[in-house]
């Protein structure tokens, strides 16, 4: 069986002005995710995590390497994927219900069955009677949930979250956390989930992957989790195998992080 | 200071106002200050109650209506060609670079030029009817939203055209999905401006020649030496402009509901 998503060598490197301004964001980067598998990428931040993802949603076509979904090579936007962005990505001048239809309208879907969809998708998120809020009407949570809910009523096999609950408060955030094991346990998605938040990452995950520090960042650890499902966030950071797991990956990433953190730092003084 | 206080000293000093032009004004009422001669300020300035009495006069015998409504005429098809050109022109250059570069001197200078000038040219090509006005005022309300189109289209966010992406939309769909509606709410935030700029140029072309409007009015009046007619003009224009502004004000909070306003941002 193909994986879901695998990366092939992939090199990103962004031209800057001049041939010493370019940037290599991620370097010969081999990853597969397979197909129901929760696979979360930790690492320090500006390490390129983002860039893996657009790779993967198509948004971004890599330097070198090839991408493949489903065992096919992609070309263009990946249409088997779902995208759940950091920041705020809803139509500001659509109501939520209108957010959620977004996706069913461009297909062609009629409007009477996208909107009597949207509702049912709105409900599972928890936002019923929020149809006709507009996003600044919505607390930053119930945004990301009218986000979920716009992902997922396309019903794509492939899901990318980008650290999509950094913004929200720690209990919003473990509530989300738990509303999407929920969703995905219902019917099991490919998801990479991209977080600088290892906590989040095992709790949710099948897998984490560590990034090194970049430029040229790559994996440089990949640990399954075994802990058993279905779990509760909150209450799983509890348990000692979540805190031996933790030790064991926090120790593979800390030298990362240090590094990434001196970088920004010389950056900084370099600035200055 | 309460709401209907406020309204209440807005309304006395209103009325202070006229009072004062009336006894500044009226002949032989206070001794003459500047000119010699006591009908002077009367001529310069007009009398209030004059102006009042033309004002009552062109509304009871209903011969103001036609002249008011080919104004408002004149400024909404101006203000809807104008905006729809610019909406067109916005979008376009927006979105193509090519066409941006080639056209922004152009742009520029035909902004940069004093467009009043064009009302003879106007006047040559389209008659005296309202055809020129709307001509003129169209010249003054598109570049208002063709820049506002245009910087709103630029202004687009990356992260939310993406996410149209990722959710199915073609490039036509998000024209029609992200860049016109973010464009559309630009236009509205520059509604005041641009409607506002629609009267100017209707009443300037009447007031440059015409056979009928407000600016036709007093165009004729200013002719006879018919200050107070003249100024019984300005205030009728003036409570017309008025009325119009609140009408816009109405309209764009229906139309932009969805903005977060300054004051009623409701946080659940």
């Amino acid at each position: 069986m193909p994986a879901a998503v695998s990366f092939e060598s992939i090199t990103c490197t962004f031209a800057g002005r001049g041939p010493a301004a370019a940037y290599t964001a991620v370097r010969d980067v081999t990853l597969a995710i397979g197909e129901g598998e929760f696979v979360s990428v930790v690492g320090p931040t500006g390490c390129g995590k983002s860039t893996l993802l657009n790779v993967a949603a198509g948004l971004l076509r890599p330097s070198s390497g090839t991408l493949r979904v489903l065992g096919e090579p992609l070309a263009g936007i990946n249409r088997r994927a779902g995208y759940m962005f950091q920041s705020e990505a809803l139509m500001p001048w659509r109501s939520a219900l209108a957010n959620v239809t977004a996706g069913l309208e461009f297909a062609g879907v009629e409007r009477g069955e996208a909107r009597q969809r949207a509702g049912d998708w709105l409900a599972r998120v928890g936002l019923a009677g929020f149809g006709d809020r507009y996003p600044h009407q919505l607390s930053g949570g119930m945004r990301k949930r009218v986000s979920l809910a716009q992902m997922l009523i396309l019903d794509p096999p492939v899901l990318l979250m980008d650290e999509p609950f950094s913004a929200l408060d720690i209990q919003t955030r473990q509530l989300m956390e738990n509303e999407l094991l929920e969703l995905w346990s219902a019917n099991r998605k490919s998801v990479i989930f991209i977080t600088h938040d290892l906590e989040e990452a095992i709790s949710l995950s099948d897998r984490v992957v560590v990034l090194s520090a970049g430029p040229a960042a790559h994996p440089i650890g990949d640990f399954p989790i075994d802990l058993p499902r279905p779990r509760d966030v909150a209450e799983i950071r509890l348990t000692p195998r979540f805190i031996a797991l933790h030790d064991r990956i926090w120790h593979s990433m800390k030298e990362e992080v240090l590094k990434g953190y001196q970088q920004t730092r010389n950056r900084v003084a370099a600035a200055q | 200071m309460s709401r209907w206080k406020l309204r209440a000293v807005q309304a006395l000093l209103l009325a202070a106002i006229f009072v004062a032009w009336q006894v500044l004004t009226q002949p032989g009422l206070v001794p003459p200050l500047v000119w010699d001669n006591p009908d002077r300020a009367a001529f310069f300035f007009g009398e209030p109650v004059r102006m009042f009495q033309v004002i009552w006069a062109w509304f009871s015998d209903g011969s103001i209506y036609k002249h008011l409504w080919v104004t408002l005429e004149e400024t909404v098809l101006a203000f809807v060609i104008g905006s729809v050109l610019g909406l067109a022109m916005g979008l376009w250059l927006g979105l193509s670079s090519t066409a941006s570069a080639l056209l922004d001197p152009y742009i520029t200078a035909l902004n940069a030029m004093p467009r009043v000038v064009l009302a003879p040219i106007f006047m040559v090509w389209f008659g005296l009817g309202i055809w020129s006005k709307v001509a003129l005022g169209v010249t003054l309300v598109f570049f208002i939203v063709f820049f506002n189109v245009y910087q709103g289209v630029k202004e687009v966010s990356p992260v939310v055209l993406n996410n149209t992406v990722m959710l199915g939309a073609n490039r036509r769909q998000q024209l029609r999905h992200v860049y016109l509606p973010s464009a559309t709410s630009w236009v509205f935030s520059s509604l005041h401006t641009s409607v506002g700029m629609a009267f100017v140029g209707a009443v300037v072309g009447e007031y440059l020649g015409s056979a009928s409007g407000v600016g036709y009015l007093i165009q004729q009046a200013e002719g006879a030496f018919d200050i107070n007619t003249v100024f019984a003009g300005i205030l009728v224009l003036t409570a017309f402009a008025l009325v119009l502004d609140f009408a816009v004000t109405r309209a764009e909070r229906r139309l932009l509901l969805w903005r977060p306003g300054q004051s009623e941002t409701e946080q659940l």
